[in-house]
Parts: C-alpha cells; sequence; structure tokens
C-alpha cells in the first residue's frame, strides 16, 4: 500500500469543514429533489393501493379506469414481463400484489395518465373485488399454532440465539423488565418520487431518489426482465433517508409505465403515500433480565426481543441480528442468553432506519441498568463505567474489541459537561407546552437521564461490502483537475463533500468535481449503516492513490528520476526538490484508476451459539438528557441533550456535529412523540399533522464533545458516525422523565397519558 | 374549478348569492390542504384576500373591537395583545410563524373544527359572529355559531363580515396541551375572561365535544361563590379548594372522545388541571398579585 501523502497547500482537505456544494441550493430551495424532476413529455402515474390488511384478490376490472379520457395505461400483476418479486433479503415482495394483498397500502395497480389528477381519477375507477382474509396483527401471536398464516414459508423471518458462559448463571442482585417501542416513521421530507425514461430500445433510464443505486437496479431488472445495462438508474436529489430508501417504491411501478407507454414517466408521493410507501423501524417487544453482584458488576444478561417485521421481510434478517449481537449494549458481561425473533404480520412492513436493531434494544438495557444501579443505590453514571466495554474485551458474540471502546470515558464526559442552569423567571417558551401556556412552573419537576450506547459499522455477518470509486485526474484550462466517480448515494449526509476532500488531501489539487451518481460505474453499496465515509471514502482513497501511483510511474518514465513523490501539485525528489508540476506530468493526457475497495471481512455468526466475529467495526455514544416535565399533565420540555462520540477521524467536523444534531433529534422524538399508530392493520395517522416530529422549540441547543480516536483497522481511522446519536438519545430522555416522574414508563414514545397515568 | 376574485364586499356577498356552493379563500391554511389532499373539489373558490374591509379591524359604536374576519393570527398577536389578551394568546399557540401570517380567525370559525384554537378564546370573551349576505346582515353571538362538527350557522349565501368582541376589561387565559411544543393541533383546549363589571366569567372548551363548548354551569358558579364571598370588590384570596372545584365542573361539561391524538380521559384530566390553573393566574391577576402575562 501506499503511504499516505498529506499535502500542506491544498486546503478543503480531510479535517477541515469546506462548505458542502449542495448546501447553499439547498438553503434557499433552488436545490432540485427527485419530486422536481421533469420531462417535456412525460406522464404521471398512480399507484392504487390495497384498503386491507389482509385479503384474497378475486377480480380486478379496469375497464372503467381505462376509459378515462387522458389515461394512457392501467397496469396489474398480471402485466408484469419478469418475475414479480422484489426484496432485499427475501424476494419476498410482488412488485404488484398477485392474489393476495398483506398489508393495507399495498399496491395493487398502476395508472399512468397526462394529469396525476387524471391518474387518480382513473385509478379510483379500477373495481378490485377482495375477499377479506382473517389479519395477523399482534406479533406476539404470530408463532403461535393456529395464526394466520401471512407467508407460505410460516410466520417468521429470522430468529437468532446467542450463548455464551454459563447457561444457567446465578447473581446476588437480579432485575429485570419488559419494555415496548412504538413504530417510528423515518419521515425524510422528499416524497418518494423520480423519472423513468423509456430509450426507445427496450430498456430506460430511471432517475431516482435512493440509498444504493445497484441494490435497486437488480431487483429492478428481474422485475422487468431485463439485462442491467438496459435498466440504467441515476440519482436524483434525495430529501432524506433514514433508512426508508432502501427498499423500493416508485422505482418498479415508473419503470413498468414507462415502457408500457413509451413515454417518459414520473411518480411523486404525496405525504399521506408516502407513510405507505415506504418501510418503518420494527416495533419491539423486549424481556431482559441482569443479575450482578453487589459491587455493581455484571455476572449475566438475558435478553428476549420480538421484532414485527410486517407483511415482507425488508431487511428484517439483518435488523434482527443486530438487535441480536448487540441487543445488550456496550457492557462487558460473561453470561448471555439473548434470543431475538422477526416476525411475520398483516402489519406495515418495517425494515432499515437509522439505529437499526440497536435503538429498540437500547431502550431496554438502558432502562434496566438504571434500575439495576438504584436497586444498589448505586450512581447510575458509574455503573455504566464499570460495565462498560474496554479495548480488548469480548463482546457478547465473543468478538475482540481491536480498536477505542471509551465507554467509561463518554459516560463520564456528558456527566461533567456544565448542567443548564435551573430556571429563572417564567418564559413560557422554556417550559414543558411552550406559549400554549398550560403552566408557569406548575407540576414541573426536572429529571436528569443517561445513556449509552455502540453500533455496528457498515455491513456484517459476511456480508461482501464493498464500494467503487473511479477517479481520474486530468488538465483543465492547464490546471490539475480530479473527478470522483462513485455510485454512492448522497442523502444529505454530505457524502459528496467527503469524495471532495479525500481528492484534495490525496491528489493535491484543489478543485475536484463530483461526477453524477449513476449505475455507469460499480457498486457503491448502500448508503446505510453509517458506512459511506468508512468503505466508500476507503474506495476514493484507494483510488486516488493508484492514480498517483501511475502519476508518479509517468514521472518518473519522463524525467528519468526515482524516489519521487507529490506535494500539493508539485512533484518533488527524495530530497525534497521540486522536479516539475503536476500539469507537466499529465500534458499528455489524464490518469484514471476505478478501485474496488473492502473493508475486512466480517463471519457469519454460529447458529446455535450466536459466537462469531460479526462486525466490522464500533462505535460508541453517550448521552445526558435533561427534561422539565409538568407531571401533572404529562407534558415534557427537553432542557438539555448533550453528547460525547468517538468518531475516530472527524473527516468533515460540521458534518459529523450535524450528524450528531440530526440523530439525537431523531431519538428523542422517538422517545417523546414519533408513531405510527396501527390498529388491526390500519395506519391511522399517515400525516405530519398527527405523526409529530420535533420542531426547532421542541429540541434544546446542544453540547457535543467529539473524540478522536483513531481505529487503525479504518481508512484514516475514521468511524461511522451516523447512527449512534440515534440511539443513545432517546434512552436518555427516557430515562430523564422516568427520572422527573418516579414512573416506570415501560413503553416509548412516552405518551402524556402514560406520565400522568390517566 | 371557477376562481372568483371580488374586490369589495358587495361583489363578494352578490358572488355568494349567485354561487352558494363556492368555497371563500381567506388565508387557504385549511382550504388549501383540503385541495391538496384531494378532499374537496369545490366547483368555485371564492377568494376574499381582494376584499380590503375583510382585514381591517376597527372600534364599533359600542366600543367593542370589530375584528375583520381576514385579520390574521400574526396582526392579533402584535396588534391587539392588550386589548383581546385571551384571543391573542390562542393566535400565539396557532401552528408555525407562516400559518400565522396567513391564517385568520374567520377561516378558524369557517372551518369549525372543536380543535380550532380561537373558539375557547371567542367563547370565554362571549364573541359575536357577524355574518352577511345580500340579504342583510345578523349578529350571532358565537357559542350559537358551532352547529356541529366541522359546521357552522352560516347559510349557503352567507359570508362572515367579522367577529365583534368587547376589550378585556378583565384577565384572559388561554392553555392548550398538544403532545409537542409548537405546530400541533390541541389535544384539548381551555379559554378564560374575567368579567369583573359584570362579575362574570366565560369559558370555552375546545377539542373536548363535538362543538367548541362554554362551560357555562362552571363559569356561573365560579363567578357566584366570587359573589357571595364578595370577592370581586375586595380582591382576596380565592378559597381553598376554589379553583379545583372549578376545574372539576369545567370537565364535567365537556365530552370528549378516544382518538390517536388523546384518550377522553386524558382529555377530560387536562381540562379539570388547565382550568384550575388558569383560574388561579386570571384571578391573581386580578389581585394585582401577579401581573405575570404569556411572554
Ligand atoms: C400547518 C398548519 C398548522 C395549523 N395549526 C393550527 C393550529 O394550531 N390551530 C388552529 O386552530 N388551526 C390550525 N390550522 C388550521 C388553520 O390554519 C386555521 O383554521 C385558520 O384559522 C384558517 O384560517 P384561513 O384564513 O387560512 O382559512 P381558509 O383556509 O381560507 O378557510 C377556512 C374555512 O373557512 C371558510 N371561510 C374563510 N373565510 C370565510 C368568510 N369570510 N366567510 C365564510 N367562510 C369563510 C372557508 O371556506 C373554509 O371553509 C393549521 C393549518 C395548517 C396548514
Amino acid at each position: 500500500m501506499t503511504t499516505t501523502e498529506t499535502s500542506t497547500r491544498t486546503s478543503g482537505g480531510i479535517g477541515e469543514s469546506p462548505l458542502r456544494p449542495d448546501g447553499r441550493l439547498k438553503v434557499t430551495g433552488r436545490f432540485a429533489y427527485s419530486s422536481d424532476l421533469w420531462h417535456e413529455d412525460m406522464v404521471w402515474g398512480v399507484t392504487l393501493r390495497s384498503p386491507h390488511p389482509h385479503a384474497r384478490i378475486v377480480a380486478i376490472d379496469t375497464t372503467a379506469a381505462l376509459a378515462v379520457p387522458g389515461v394512457d395505461a392501467v397496469l396489474t400483476a398480471a402485466d408484469v414481463p419478469g418475475r414479480n418479486a422484489t426484496g432485499l433479503e427475501h424476494q419476498d415482495t410482488p412488485a404488484l400484489a398477485d392474489e393476495v394483498v398483506r398489508y393495507e397500502g399495498e399496491p395493487v395497480a398502476l395508472v399512468a395518465a397526462d394529469h396525476p389528477e387524471t391518474a387518480r381519477r382513473a385509478a379510483a375507477r379500477i373495481v378490485v373485488t377482495y375477499e377479506e382474509l382473517p389479519a395477523l396483527t399482534d406479533p406476539r401471536r404470530a408463532l403461535d399454532e393456529d395464526a394466520p398464516q401471512v407467508h407460505a414459508q410460516g410466520n417468521l423471518v429470522r430468529e437468532m440465539h446467542i450463548r455464551r458462559g454459563d447457561p444457567e448463571p446465578t447473581a446476588p442482585v437480579v432485575v429485570s423488565l419488559e419494555f415496548e417501542v412504538g413504530m417510528q416513521d423515518q419521515a425524510f421530507l422528499g416524497p418518494e418520487s423520480g423519472l423513468a425514461i423509456p430509450d426507445g430500445e427496450g430498456g430506460l433510464d430511471l432517475h431516482v431518489a435512493t440509498q444504493w443505486l445497484h441494490v435497486d437496479q437488480q431487483q429492478i431488472q428481474g422485475v422487468l426482465g431485463l439485462g442491467p445495462e438496459q435498466v440504467r438508474l441515476h440519482l436524483a436529489g434525495v430529501g432524506g433517508a433514514f433508512g426508508g430508501r432502501e427498499d423500493l417504491s416508485m422505482h418498479v411501478h415508473a419503470s413498468l409505465l414507462a415502457l408500457h407507454t413509451g413515454r417518459p414517466v414520473k411518480m411523486s408521493y404525496s405525504r399521506e403515500e408516502s407513510f405507505f410507501g415506504h418501510v418503518h423501524r420494527h416495533p419491539a417487544w423486549l424481556r431482559y433480565e441482569f443479575g450482578a453482584d453487589h459491587d455493581g458488576r455484571l455476572r449475566y444478561a438475558s435478553a428476549d426481543i420480538l421484532f414485527d417485521g410486517g407483511a415482507y421481510a425488508s431487511s428484517t434478517g439483518a435488523v434482527v441480528g443486530n438487535g441480536g449481537t448487540l441487543g445488550l449494549g456496550p457492557y462487558a458481561i460473561p453470561n448471555v442468553r439473548v434470543d431475538a425473533r422477526g416476525v411475520y404480520t398483516n402489519n406495515p412492513p418495517c425494515g432499515a432506519m437509522r439505529g437499526f436493531g440497536c435503538v429498540q434494544a437500547a431502550f431496554a438495557h438502558e432502562a434496566l441498568m438504571d434500575e439495576l444501579a438504584d436497586r444498589l443505590g448505586m450512581d447510575r453514571v458509574a455503573i455504566r463505567a464499570l460495565n462498560g466495554m474496554r479495548e480488548g474485551d469480548r463482546n457478547i458474540t465473543g468478538q475482540v474489541i481491536d480498536s477505542a471502546a471509551p465507554v467509561a470515558e463518554l459516560i463520564g464526559i456528558v456527566r461533567d459537561l456544565p448542567l443548564p442552569a435551573p430556571r429563572a423567571e417564567v418564559d413560557l417558551r422554556e417550559l414543558p407546552g411552550g406559549v400554549s401556556n398550560t403552566t408557569h412552573g406548575e407540576g414541573v419537576v426536572r429529571g436528569v437521564g443517561y445513556a449509552v450506547t455502540y453500533k455496528n459499522v457498515g455491513f456484517s455477518e459476511g456480508f461482501d461490502d464493498y464500494s467503487t470509486a473511479r477517479v481520474r485526474l486530468e488538465l483543465t484550462g492547464g490546471e490539475p483537475v480530479a473527478t470522483v466517480h462513485t455510485a454512492a448515494a448522497e442523502v444529505g449526509q454530505g457524502l459528496i463533500t467527503v469524495e471532495q476532500q479525500i481528492c484534495r488531501t490525496e491528489l493535491g489539487v484543489e478543485r475536484v468535481v463530483v461526477h453524477p451518481k449513476d449505475t455507469t460505474v460499480g457498486s457503491g453499496g448502500s448508503t446505510s449503516a453509517s458506512r459511506q465515509t468508512y468503505v466508500t471514502g476507503g474506495a476514493v482513497k484507494a483510488a486516488c492513490e493508484a492514480v498517483r501511483t501511475t502519476v508518479l510511474a509517468r514521472a518518473t518514465e519522463l524525467l528519468g528520476r526515482t524516489g519521487l513523490h507529490l506535494d500539493g501539485d508539485k512533484v518533488v525528489s527524495a530530497t525534497g526538490e521540486v522536479v516539475a508540476g503536476l500539469a507537466e506530468v499529465l500534458a499528455d493526457g489524464g490518469v484514471e484508476e476505478t478501485v474496488e475497495w473492502r473493508h475486512r471481512p466480517t463471519h457469519p455468526i454460529d447458529p446455535e451459539t450466536g459466537q462469531g466475529d460479526a462486525h466490522v467495526q464500533y462505535a460508541f455514544s453517550a448521552h445526558r438528557a435533561v427534561v422539565d416535565v409538568d407531571v401533572e399533565l404529562g407534558l415534557v420540555k427537553v432542557v438539555a441533550l448533550d453528547t460525547a462520540q468517538d468518531v475516530g477521524k472527524a473527516i468533515n467536523p460540521d458534518a459529523v456535529v450535524g450528524q450528531i444534531h440530526g440523530g439525537s433529534a431523531q431519538g428523542m422524538g422517538l422517545a417523546l412523540m414519533e408513531e405510527i399508530v396501527v390498529t388491526d392493520g390500519h395506519v391511522r395517522n399517515p400525516s405530519f399533522t398527527d405523526y409529530l416530529i420535533p420542531t426547532i422549540l421542541d429540541m434544546p441547543p446542544m453540547q457535543v464533545e467529539v473524540l478522536e480516536y483513531a481505529d487503525p483497522h479504518a481508512p484514516y481511522g475514521v468511524r461511522g458516525v451516523g447512527e449512534p446519536p440515534t440511539i443513545s438519545s432517546g434512552p436518555a430522555v427516557a430515562a430523564a422523565v422516568r427520572a422527573a416522574t418516579g414512573k416506570a414508563l415501560r413503553r416509548v414514545p412516552l405518551r402524556p397519558e402514560a406520565i400522568t397515568g390517566v | 374549478m371557477d376562481f372568483l376574485t371580488p374586490t369589495t364586499w358587495a361583489d363578494a356577498l352578490a358572488a355568494k348569492a349567485e354561487q352558494p356552493d363556492a368555497v371563500p379563500v381567506s388565508g387557504g391554511t385549511d382550504v388549501m390542504v383540503e385541495i391538496n389532499f384531494d378532499r374537496r373539489r369545490p366547483p368555485a373558490l371564492l377568494d376574499l384576500t381582494r376584499v380590503p374591509d375583510l382585514r381591517e379591524w376597527t372600534h364599533d359604536d359600542d366600543g367593542r373591537v370589530r375584528l375583520g374576519a381576514g385579520v390574521t393570527y400574526a396582526r392579533i398577536i402584535t396588534e391587539l395583545g392588550r386589548t383581546l389578551p385571551g384571543l391573542a394568546m390562542a393566535a400565539r399557540t396557532v401552528g408555525s410563524p407562516q400559518i400565522r401570517h396567513r391564517g385568520t380567525v374567520g377561516g378558524n370559525l369557517g372551518a369549525a373544527s372543536p380543535a380550532g384554537d380561537s373558539h375557547p378564546a371567542l367563547l370565554a370573551a362571549d364573541a359575536v359572529v357577524e355574518v352577511a349576505s345580500v340579504r342583510g346582515t345578523r349578529q350571532v353571538p358565537v357559542a350559537e355559531f358551532y352547529t356541529g362538527v366541522k359546521r357552522n350557522a352560516l347559510a349557503p349565501d352567507e359570508l362572515i363580515a367579522a367577529v365583534l368582541l368587547a376589550p378585556a376589561t378583565g384577565p384572559q387565559q388561554f392553555c392548550k396541551i398538544g403532545t409537542r411544543n409548537a405546530m400541533v393541533i390541541s389535544v384539548s383546549a381551555f379559554g378564560l375572561a374575567l368579567h369583573p363589571g359584570r362579575r362574570a366569567v366565560g369559558t370555552g372548551i375546545g377539542s373536548a365535544a363535538p362543538t367548541p363548548r362554554p362551560a357555562d354551569e362552571a363559569a356561573a358558579f365560579l363567578a357566584g361563590e366570587l359573589d357571595a364571598a364578595g370577592l370581586w370588590e375586595s380582591r382576596g384570596p380565592l378559597p381553598e379548594g376554589l379553583a379545583a372545584e372549578f376545574g372539576h365542573r369545567v370537565r364535567a361539561a365537556a365530552a370528549p372522545i378516544d382518538d390517536v391524538r388523546g384518550t377522553a380521559a386524558y382529555r377530560l384530566h387536562t381540562l379539570s388541571v388547565m382550568a384550575r390553573r388558569a383560574a388561579t393566574w386570571a384571578w391573581d391577576e386580578h389581585r394585582g398579585a401577579d401581573a405575570r402575562r404569556a411572554a
């Protein structure tokens, strides 16, 4: 491997926070999101969805819809040319429902028309005759013998068992609890949307907001019955993702309509449809037990975790994997039993969301850690520091944590950050309820809560997790310019800036063009699992190194000298003498290299014991929440939400803090308000009127402490950043509310009804 | 869809008479949401934003504020915070700055949602709704204006011209429960006004019955107890338990349901707490012992 040669001349490299190229456009409202896509000849596609959680489709009559003037096509499962099956882990999801619908909102038919309203009117005239079937809506019943079967192969998606140490451990102090986590939504602001443009030769170009172009491409081509070269994907402007764009939404539908009509087809969901158009975070039921010595040291832990996967598998298997392998938190525990399951039901499908299986578990293990501390009369920070993992420890799957694991330090940092001043005078905006004027201080009690977490970075359990980068260095107007091309999706997190920064650092050029993201370069892997700065960053770094090697080889040939290296845009001899400018070396043409880059392999875990090196890297964070609770009304004001996180190396410090702010808000949202309410398989609040996410008046300013303990195995020492804050913030908030109210509060979101007990 | 754009009040009334199924638009913060969500496709929209009179507030001959139906919440907060404190407090809780800059009390009355935030304040202040048509003008006490869930007393050819409210002569309070600290539809709401001049108490309940409604029995009880103890004049402290008893009686006036925003039991509970607290704050203010006002 070539050594990193960090330029002293180039600004905007790693460790700085250069302006994001999309930043100004976004804050001034000029950024083109996927919902802004337009084509002169386009028609509009809409989706007809199932009103039932479980029903047999007896007949579909499209006659009346086709008769509507302006309608170009009405398609059903019968019109799918290829294999009517998609899915990330299991190909169990029909592109259009065939014979059976398994959840409310499942796509049944498509309409293309010259106006979206015409398409909607026509869709309403499609007559679908359903025969309702008994619906399985309580996941706790999914494995009962008499439970309705959602799929022929049974209702179990995956189960995982982890066994470590003494199978029948005992301890002098035992605490246990049951916890329940409601269904959170990613609530990205840019609805699912895209534009499919047929090429007249049987193939098409699909412009779409997504998290992983190549995995979409694979699934789409299967449904269309086409080759990969015939289905070309282009990343359109992504308005947030958080896991909700890992599965297909309108991709196949627009493509089917485009091929069928021969016209560009645009689809863009409304907010309401969006709630039915993507997977959600798994609701979970958790039963935990900790056994400890009198000094607070954990002797054993056991956990039963149930995830409601909903009607289709999506990434339920991997969520079970995370919930299982990481479900006891960042603690060293000698004896362990974990059983984690994910099941099918006729509820909305659940899949990836930021924090991925760890979020649910963290609410339980952190609540139980507080319970244990209280039982022992111990300090809640001290008990975490005592049991926290350290570098070199083995986790519950037996994997050695082979880089920093600063649990005790992180929790200590947040404890020592200045606390907010007690309320001085009455300013309604500082009180629970805000200007809604429900208290002037009456009933308000302050509480403080702590939580720590760890999260795997990248794909796990033996998955071939790689990214591809193509870097070209050439002269443009006499100046060396680098172009970086990856298919890794920018979803708002700032990846394109990171790609530029790495090129600047590695190649010493100021100007770095980020090629539009598409499938003409190899896969970048998923923008999820906090992995892109690590994996695509690693690929870009490797591609730059390959370019540099080629450039220096050329310089060696050109100048007849060896021992050369690059310093900024200068070619320098071993003695430090500038022997040529980069421009001279590139005068004969550019240099381009494409590299496929992999992180260290991970391994499947043993199906019986759950032991194995399942993950490539772990990221740690801690939060301290301070809340004021109006205990009489059950309203909460989060006064402070402070955090410390080890990021290995902050490639872009501003972006790191941005991720931590956003992730913390999202975790707090789950603790206090965010829930898709599902009753008997029906979603009751598919709108931003009733699915509440925190506003700026709910989110306090944060103190953020960023540690940089380089991971020696990762490029530049980076550690994934995006997910840990979402995991530890919610449990800290919940703990603070428990501290203020003295109530157990074993379900999130913490509804005011539960806080008041009415 | 026709888009009617009268520029005078007379033209607006004529247009409504001619096309009674035309839907008036003021700020559009309810109407446009319904159209965007495809819940409503009216044959015509009647744009009222070009009628200048609707956007003004004045004083009528009786000294009441005549609040044009098209005055926005933002203006109520900045221009009428002292004169109509209860309504201004309610206005502050509406939506976001954008919504407060477009939304109007006329629109809130037009929509007549049980969750509309202006209603408890209007009820507590004994507001009167001035409605008009080519047939003439009539005044409807606000408590009679709400006739059912999202229904009001307007005839098909009528428009809301204004709301008439006496300037506050005593303390007013408005409280609203929502599950986040801003931009939230009320789970329950309560408006209170003390009218020391006539030794009366005004109340309004929101989101806890099919329509906004006053808690008349509770109001009469509180006023009566204050009277009996001579407290209106003496401005003495509230007798122990009086505010709580008032809260219980307000609660008894409500008839809420369970829905996705909250349970009926929680709504009842919060009404009694809000009423107790609001009565305490209002009385404290009346006594001059506590000049705290909403920030
Ligand atoms: C994001 C958001 C947040 C919101 N938050 C709140 C909130 O916190 N509290 C709350 O109470 N409301 C809220 N609303 C609802 C809405 O803003 C209010 O009801 C507002 O008062 C409506 O006023 P408008 O002028 O925009 O009404 P419009 O939408 O123009 O009209 C509303 C109704 O009144 C009728 N109408 C309007 N003017 C007249 C007239 N002069 N004569 C007869 N009929 C008329 C219309 O035909 C329509 O039926 C919110 C809305 C949105 C979109």
